[in-house]
């Protein structure tokens, strides 16, 4: 093996490779190449930091130097100075959102975005090379796949999951280890394990991650899972959207086949498993399990009502295992260093360790894992840096279209699966969306509402029906046409949906609109009796007028498109609200700050 | 790829998944990537194909938003109204765009140029809002943005 003096980690994931971390990789080598340093120097392309508010980000070690948004122009820079002369590049070295610091000798795990965190289930992201199997060998793994197929019993497998406490990841929080333990308990000839890959909830990142960044960790847990339940085949499924996901995926399971990881007799012991990917093809009612199943079958991605459930009936008929890509990525761990150490992070009855991808009106958007139990407010505050602009928190949105938005007031809340329920949310798959005063709760709740009516399958009828009739009312109120009336009619859509959807896309749709409601009613009573929008959002409900801080430069009356501005120069202008289109484009021209919405 | 050559490979494509379980959704998936899209006659072909009926297909065709039964714009460009996106004013992006092309949302431009799509979250919410042309990616965007953007296309 080469032994090199430095190791340049630049990030490949979908957010840094959109900002162009492929170009950077390049350039990278070109220039070591132009400075006879490519035998000394090495690059390598990982998978997510999490941290990709500050891509595309380059680390350099062994001093561990956080570069932030690198720019190819900056490149040379860091191989003449860093790496040829061994000067640190301050200029480029991540700004600290917490201390305001840009120290280059702080360790990456010192960074207060990091230091809150504890990665099991993105240990690998970012550190290891995804399209390398040896790379992955060499941080422990298979290790668990190997130690479950030649000193454990499939009983003693799935009794090490269940007193792990691991739940399922994807959503729903059901216990990870009774799942595997209804399938092995089915008879069948044929079982299968799934793994569910549609990450749909809008928002929510993490499993992309995971596949791009460690993606044998999902194979080794799917080979560890097959053994436990009796299973000689497993199925991914994975969104058509996620191109490098599915290329580093295909990539790693032609490698596990190349070092006997997958196929026939896996390390000696007679066990035969192998995996398959499906691609997903844009519908979000996949995430549920049975429409997920149906789709690998290539029919509709309908649900069907259960039981029989997957473990019994499953795919192809045949008992089916179905986890989704974060519970899996902690399975090899579980096996590898036991249960009572995976049972001793979280909180009593959500144990482990959860990612959240922080999202939304944040300053550090990205990727985070922390133990369970961690309050709303160190993860907003601490971690993901705070509000910015200096605007006010007004709520965090939590469980995508099935949760719900919750208040300043809940903030101190430790995030696990049952006080998210208990405060009117869910834990989801770990989307985490801040709003801040600038955004109206009525039209967030719309929003959701316009997205579920959109992926409803329309197989039953108060999915189908019933969030229609929802959206119309929640559309009336955002454009002022809201009636006494309106808001009672919500409360009992929401209740019959909820009681009588097939499966859980419908009786979560709800969820949205009962807890901006419950926390946020005030919003929907200004829209409805006094026509107002308090977040000055809602087209409809809201007036530009100009203030005495006007000047009279006449630079807004110039840029109105409806000639709607009059007045003289050097006096204060006026807007006539009847032609006012309210573009907004006369407040963004205003260098004075006397046009506000009202 | 010529007309001719487009069928040939749809045969082997059908061919290669024939026996697998499932084959409907990959077959689907290829045929949307050879011609952009699965009209009538393609459907046909995979129903025979497969010994599956019509209806069948067009019912997964239709199903999926990946599958689209005309033709798509040379560039396709979509939008993300994710939530992340959404929150950061992704919205204003989408109506600039229609604005520019004189499109509604979904639609195609008379020439054939461009297909404007509003899309569901393409993962890359640290840049939000985002959109993609042709799996280009722009990120942190404003409406001020669109015009020299679009510009780029409309004159290559």
């Amino acid at each position: 093996m080469d032994i090199y003096r430095s190791h340049v980690l630049v990030c490949g994931g979908t957010g840094c490779s959109s900002s162009g971390s492929a170009t950077l990789i390049e350039r990278f080598n070109e220039k070591l190449a132009e400075n006879n340093l490519e035998k000394e120097v090495k690059v390598i392309r990982t998978g997510c930091f999490g941290l990709c508010e500050a891509g595309p980000v380059v680390i350099v070690y062994p001093d561990g130097t956080f570069y932030s948004r690198v720019k190819p122009e900056n490149v040379d820079e860091i191989v003449t100075e860093h790496l040829l002369k061994g000067r640190k590049v301050e200029h480029l070295v991540y700004t600290d959102h917490a201390t305001r610091e840009q120290n280059a000798e702080k360790a990456l795990e010192d960074i207060t975005f990091y230091k809150h965190q504890h990665r099991i289930a993105l240990r690998n992201c970012g550190v290891i090379d995804p399209e390398n199997i040896d790379e992955y060998l060499a941080m422990d793994g298979y290790r668990a796949l190997e130690k479950a197929l030649t000193s454990m019993t499939r009983e003693q497998v799935i009794d090490e999951i269940l007193k792990s406490g691991l739940r399922g990841r994807g959503g729903g929080g059901f216990p990870t280890g009774l799942k595997w333990k209804f399938t092995y308990n089915s008879q069948s000839d044929q079982k299968y394990v799934a793994c569910n890959a549609d990450e749909g909830d809008p928002g929510a990142f993490m499993d992309r991650s995971i596949l791009e960044g460690d993606p044998h960790a999902i194979i080794e847990a799917m080979a560890i899972a097959g053994y436990a339940i009796g299973a000689s085949e497993g199925y991914i499924y994975v969104r058509a959207e996620y191109p490098i996901a599915v290329k580093r995926l295909t990539v790693a399971i032609n490698q596990a086949r190349e070092y006997g990881l997958l196929g026939k007799d896996i390390f000696g012991t007679g066990f035969n498993f192998d995996l398959f990917i499906r691609l997903g093809a844009g519908a979000f009612v996949c995430g549920e399990e049975t429409a997920l199943m149906h789709s690998i079958e290539g029919k509709r991605g309908e649900p069907t009502t259960r039981p029989p459930f997957p473990a019994v009936k499953g795919l192809f008929a045949k008992p089916t295992m179905l986890n989704n890509v974060e519970t899996y990525a902690n399975v090899a761990q579980i096996i590898l260093h036991g249960a009572d150490w995976y049972a001793s992070m979280g909180t009593e009855k959500s144990k482990g360790t959860k990612v959240f991808a922080l999202g939304g009106k944040i300053n550090n958007t990205g990727l985070v894992e922390v133990p369970m139990g961690t309050t709303l407010r160190t993860i907003i505050y601490d971690i993901g840096g705070g509000i910015p602009n200096g605007k006010k928190f007004k709520a965090v949105q939590t469980g995508g279209p099935s949760g719900g938005c919750l208040p300043e007031s809940l903030l101190d809340t430790p995030v696990d699966y049952d006080n998210l329920i208990a405060a009117g949310s869910m834990m989801g798959s770990g989307g985490m969306i801040v709003m801040d005063e600038d955004n109206c709760m009525v039209d967030i709740a719309r929003f959701y509402l316009d997205f579920i009516c959109d992926e409803s399958c329309g197989k039953c009828t108060p999915c189908r029906i019933g969030t229609k009739r929802m959206l119309e009312i929640l559309n009336r109120i955002v454009n002022g046409k809201g009636k006494e009336g309106d808001i009672e009619k919500l409360e009992e859509l929401a209740q019959t949906i909820k009681s009588t959807a097939l499966c859980g896309l419908g009786q979560t749709a709800p969820n949205p609109v009962i807890s901006t409601l419950r926390f946020f009613r005030d919003e929907y009573e200004a829209h409805i009796r006094d026509k107002k929008c308090p977040a000055h959002h809602c087209q409809a409900l809201l007036q530009y007028v100009i203030t005495d801080k006007c000047r009279g430069c006449t630079a807004c009356a110039r840029v109105c498109p409806a000639q709607a501005i009059s007045g003289e120069v050097k006096k204060q202008h006026h807007i006539d609200p009847d032609k006012c289109l309210k573009c907004g484009a006369c407040m963004e021209k205003c260098r004075f700050g006397a046009i506000v919405k009202i | 790829m010529n007309e001719k050559e487009k069928y040939a490979e749809l045969e082997q494509l059908i061919q290669n998944h024939k026996s697998q379980p499932g084959a409907l959704m990959p077959v689907l998936q290829g045929a949307q990537a050879i011609f952009g899209c699965v009209p009538e006659d393609v459907q046909k072909i995979i129903a025979d194909g497969l010994g599956v009926t019509l209806s069948e297909v067009y019912g997964v065709a239709t199903f999926y938003a990946q599958f689209s039964l005309r033709p798509k714009g040379e560039y396709l460009i979509s939008v993300c109204l994710g939530t992340a996106c959404y929150v950061k004013g992704s919205q204003k992006v989408l109506d600039k765009l229609s604005e520019e092309l004189h499109i509604p949302v979904g639609g195609t431009t008379d020439d054939g140029k461009f297909t404007l799509e509003a899309t569901r979250c393409l993962g890359a919410c640290g840049l939000a809002p985002v959109m993609t042309i042709n799996g280009e990616v722009y990120g942190r965007l404003t409406p001020d943005a669109v015009p020299g953007i679009l510009a780029k296309y409309q004159t290559a």
